[in-house]
């Protein structure tokens, strides 16, 4: 008889063996579903593991997809380790592509090309004004954060809905449900020709050098992750937990918003009713698969980003509904979640006796 | 062998292992009926590994379990119930917000209803002498009462055998008497008892039997009655604990200073303080006596600087009114605090050693903020060989820690910074006899180098044997000083239950 034993202290090996087990249930649960589904389950896989690699192309598309998800991930994991959940990056990060888009239409054919660092900035300070209501309604009223940041998700998308269906649409838009192209001095720089990765990838990867010194080298960072791990602890040190939750909403939001503000004045390059595309709930699943840990949620972003390019492709060619990249989101979170027992547990066999 | 009457409870050779550590190496121990048993060792002996194998809430790798002479496989505590075998534990698991027949009824496996609950707790509360009102919700409860609400909890499932795991760590004297007659009473109907403590006399006074656990192993089996002090020291920690060496001083310039302190309390379970008023001197320790629960915890909020609603004023440090300030500003004006909970509030469980120190030492950090780890690893290691704290190095979790190890750590870590004002809570509770005398003579040793130390206690003893004055605590508000040598146990317990002013007027 199988049987889970609590180990006396948390295993190391599994904290980082439980993704990767986790990853190999999804992969063996998605066999399976595709074979229900009636689709040859290799080139299901294929689709998911291979396509999305085979070429350089098809790699930059793939971190076309993962630098937002890791900019949001980046700001939800200081955010979860201060044990505030901000469940609503995906609203901080419409709220910055309104405010990165807002700034973006001000621009001209004579504007320079030091409007791009105003549309990001924008786009930042959008999203820390979205989730500072978050941050002060917990602050002033004991507000669950929880609650209040997955509410304002749909206020979000409201006001963005209303902006592109009303003030901001585009006259010449065939009344489409848009505002006009974007000025091309608005344009997040690419990296290099033939390929979308722009320097939102660069300024990902300086953030997750920032996130990881923020974290275990300074002390706020310290001070930050006490006040989640033993509350009672950083009151006795003397770190201010009202501090903490200020610090951990404005930098998950600011991070939402510029990953809003990057996607916006990136690959979209206008603003519509499909801006939110989900990255601020899949940045939840990508912070937790990359256990909280910078580098971590490196490879888990990459890992979700071939989720999304997989789906979509799964829908083009194999003639998948798209909800199938939310069914492969969904069983890579629950198999961690089930995995991860054995982080804090061991499985014995015990011969059943009575 | 068989004897006419077999044991309640005997476990022969019982063995657990952990990764790394053996909790339990081949014990074996006996336990008649009607028979109370102590079962006596340092933290980390593997008295509380014991314990739950007994109870049914930890698998032993091996040995034999036999109860009333049957061989018996306890896989749960609801079995370890329905056998028998109750348990009152050292941290009482009750919902304030419940009443007291609610309490007990949660815990109670039939499903009975509420009423017939109230009915039997006053039935068994009339039994036993164990005076309380089923109906009160838990926190207007004192402390020994709701050790009262535990022991009735687990009476009503008529044990034939009740495990007590330091039952006494909270209760004023007067309330330990109260606790052995019940005691006496339950062992003379029949009831065997497993009694856990560190507290030697205690178990001279009830226990007619003892079994001595050290690293894991049975190091004796004795009548405790027959023994001394010294010889059970021996077979607990392999020597004697140091005696303290004490001398008078004559004690310096006030360093700490409390005035009119009123605060009200900060939730509806805590206690309001009231016109508290205190001075500690340099090279001296005080002590603050009192049954938990009587305004110990918000005063040393106020003092430590984790509450700052008082008036500045209230409370002066080096003649600083720091009443407002944070514990961190305190903390550089020289002010350090030992917590009385030590996971949680004293270090952070989850994280390691060294990273602990951090929390309130700020040696490592630079100017802007940068930890540097080598210099915190340094410190860690100095503080854990100079206190010789039982840790798998500075890396280790804190959580990995037996309770008087972290605690010697965190006293540590504070006596390390050479403050000039030191607050201690519970400087010893649940700690073992070694450690414990190891912490008291370092807390004397700061007093010698000129410290001001303020340590509040539920232990009298302790107090008796460090402090040069003692306040006393109860409903939020303090008694005057009084020097130890004019003090004695009987009039501190009375000084406990807030008596003191028809002493001072008489």
């Amino acid at each position: 008889m199988l049987k889970l034993e609590l180990r006396p202290q948390e295993s190391q090996v599994w904290r980082y063996a439980s993704p990767l087990l986790a990853l190999a249930i999804t992969v063996a649960l998605g066999i399976g579903l595709f074979m229900l589904l009636g689709k040859d389950p290799l080139r299901g896989l294929q689709m998911f593991f291979w396509e999305p690699l085979k070429s350089v192309y098809a790699l930059g598309e793939l971190m076309v997809k993962a630098t937002p998800l890791l900019v949001i991930a980046l700001g939800l994991a200081v955010c979860y380790r201060s044990n505030v959940w901000n469940i609503g990056a995906e609203g901080q990060f419409v709220i910055g592509a309104v405010a990165a888009g807002g700034v973006a239409l001000l621009a001209d054919k004579e504007t320079g090309r030091w409007m791009v660092v105003a549309v990001v900035l924008a786009g930042v300070a959008g999203g820390m004004f979205w989730a500072s209501i978050t941050a002060w309604l917990r602050d002033k009223f004991h507000a669950n954060e929880i609650l209040v940041s997955l509410m304002l998700v749909y206020v979000a998308d409201m006001v963005l809905g209303y902006l592109v269906y009303g003030p901001w649409k585009d006259p010449a838009g065939y009344n489409f449900p848009q505002t006009k192209s974007f000025e091309a001095v608005t344009q997040i720089p690419r990296l290099m020709s033939g390929s979308r990765v722009s320097v939102g990838l660069i300024l990902a990867l300086i953030g997750v050098a920032a996130v990881w010194v923020f974290l275990f080298r300074t002390r706020a960072g310290f001070a930050q992750q006490v006040g989640g791990l033993a509350p009672a602890a950083a009151r006795y040190a003397g770190f201010s937990s009202r501090r903490a939750l200020w610090t951990a909403l404005l930098v998950s939001g600011g991070a939402a918003g510029l990953a809003g503000a990057l996607e916006v004045a990136g690959p979209l390059g206008q603003l519509t009713p499909y801006v939110p595309a989900g990255y601020g709930f899949a940045a939840i699943i990508v912070a937790y698969v990359g256990r909280l840990h910078p580098v971590g949620m490196v490879f888990s972003a990459v890992l979700m980003s071939m989720f999304y390019i997989g789906g979509e492709l799964a829908q083009s060619r194999m003639g998948l509904p798209k909800s199938i990249t939310g069914v492969f989101q969904g069983l890579l979170l629950f198999s961690l979640l089930a995995c991860d027992t054995l982080v804090a547990y061991r499985l014995r066999w015990q011969s059943r006796r009575v | 062998m068989h004897s006419p009457e077999p044991a309640r409870l005997s476990l022969s050779n019982i063995t657990k292992r952990y990764p790394g550590v053996v909790a339990n190496r081949s014990v074996s121990l006996s336990v008649r009926p009607g028979e109370a048993h102590a079962v006596l060792g340092e933290n980390g002996a593997g008295k509380s590994t014991l314990m739950k194998i007994i109870y049914g809430s930890v698998k032993p790798d091996e040995g034999e379990i036999q109860y009333n002479g049957q061989a018996v496989h306890i896989r749960n505590p609801q079995q370890a119930r329905a056998l028998g075998i109750s348990m009152v534990f050292q941290h009482f698991s009750l919902f304030d917000t419940l009443s007291v027949a609610e309490n007990v009824w949660l815990g109670l496996d039939k499903s009975l209803k509420l009423a017939e609950v109230t009915s039997r707790i006053s039935l068994k509360a009339a039994e036993y002498g164990l005076d309380i009102d089923p109906s009160r919700p838990v926190h207007t409860l004192s402390v020994g009462e709701m050790q009262r609400v535990e022991i009735i909890r687990a009476l009503l499932t008529e044990p034939q055998l009740l495990i007590l795991d330091e039952p006494t760590s909270v209760l004023t004297p007067q309330a330990v008497d109260k606790l052995f007659v019940v005691l006496k009473k339950l062992v003379s109907q029949g009831c065997s008892l497993l009694y856990i403590s560190h507290k030697l006399h205690e178990i001279r006074e009830l226990c007619t039997a003892c079994t001595v656990l050290r690293a894991g192993q049975v190091t004796g089996v004795c009548d405790p009655r027959e023994e001394s002090n010294a010889s059970l020291s021996r077979l607990m920690i392999g020597a004697e604990p140091p005696a303290l060496t004490y001398q008078d001083r004559q004690p310096g310039a006030v360093l700490f200073e409390v005035k009119n302190l009123s605060l009200p309390k900060e939730d509806q379970f805590g206690v309001d303080l009231s016109q508290v008023s205190l001075q500690v001197r340099a090279g001296e320790v005080v002590g603050i006596a009192g049954v938990s629960g009587n305004g110990q915890r918000e005063l040393l909020y106020a003092l430590s600087g984790e509450d700052t609603r008082a008036q500045a004023q209230a409370v002066q440090l080096l003649g600083q009114a720091v009443g407002q300030s944070g514990p961190d500003q305190r903390r550089q004006a020289g002010l350090h605090f030992v917590p009385e909970e030590r996971l949680g509030r004293g270090a952070v469980p989850s994280l390691s050693l060294a990273q602990n120190m951090l929390l309130t030492r700020s040696e490592a950090m630079s100017q802007s903020g940068w930890i540097h780890t080598p210099v915190l690893q340094t410190q860690a290691q100095k503080i854990i060989d100079r206190f010789n704290v039982k840790a798998n190095g500075t890396q280790a979790a804190a959580k990995s820690l037996s309770g008087g190890n972290l605690q010697k750590f965190i006293v540590g870590r504070e006596i390390d910074a050479n403050p000039r004002v030191l607050l201690v809570s519970q400087p010893t509770w649940g700690v073992d006899v070694g450690a414990a005398a190891q912490i008291r003579s370092e807390l004397l040793a700061l007093r010698d180098a000129g410290c001001a130390v303020l340590v509040v206690s539920e232990e009298l003893d302790e107090l008796f044997e460090i402090s040069d004055r003692l306040y006393v605590m109860a409903n939020g508000k303090l008694s005057p000083s009084i020097d130890r040598k004019d003090a004695t146990v009987a009039q501190i317990g009375e000084w406990m239950s807030g008596l003191w002013e028809a002493h001072a007027q008489a």
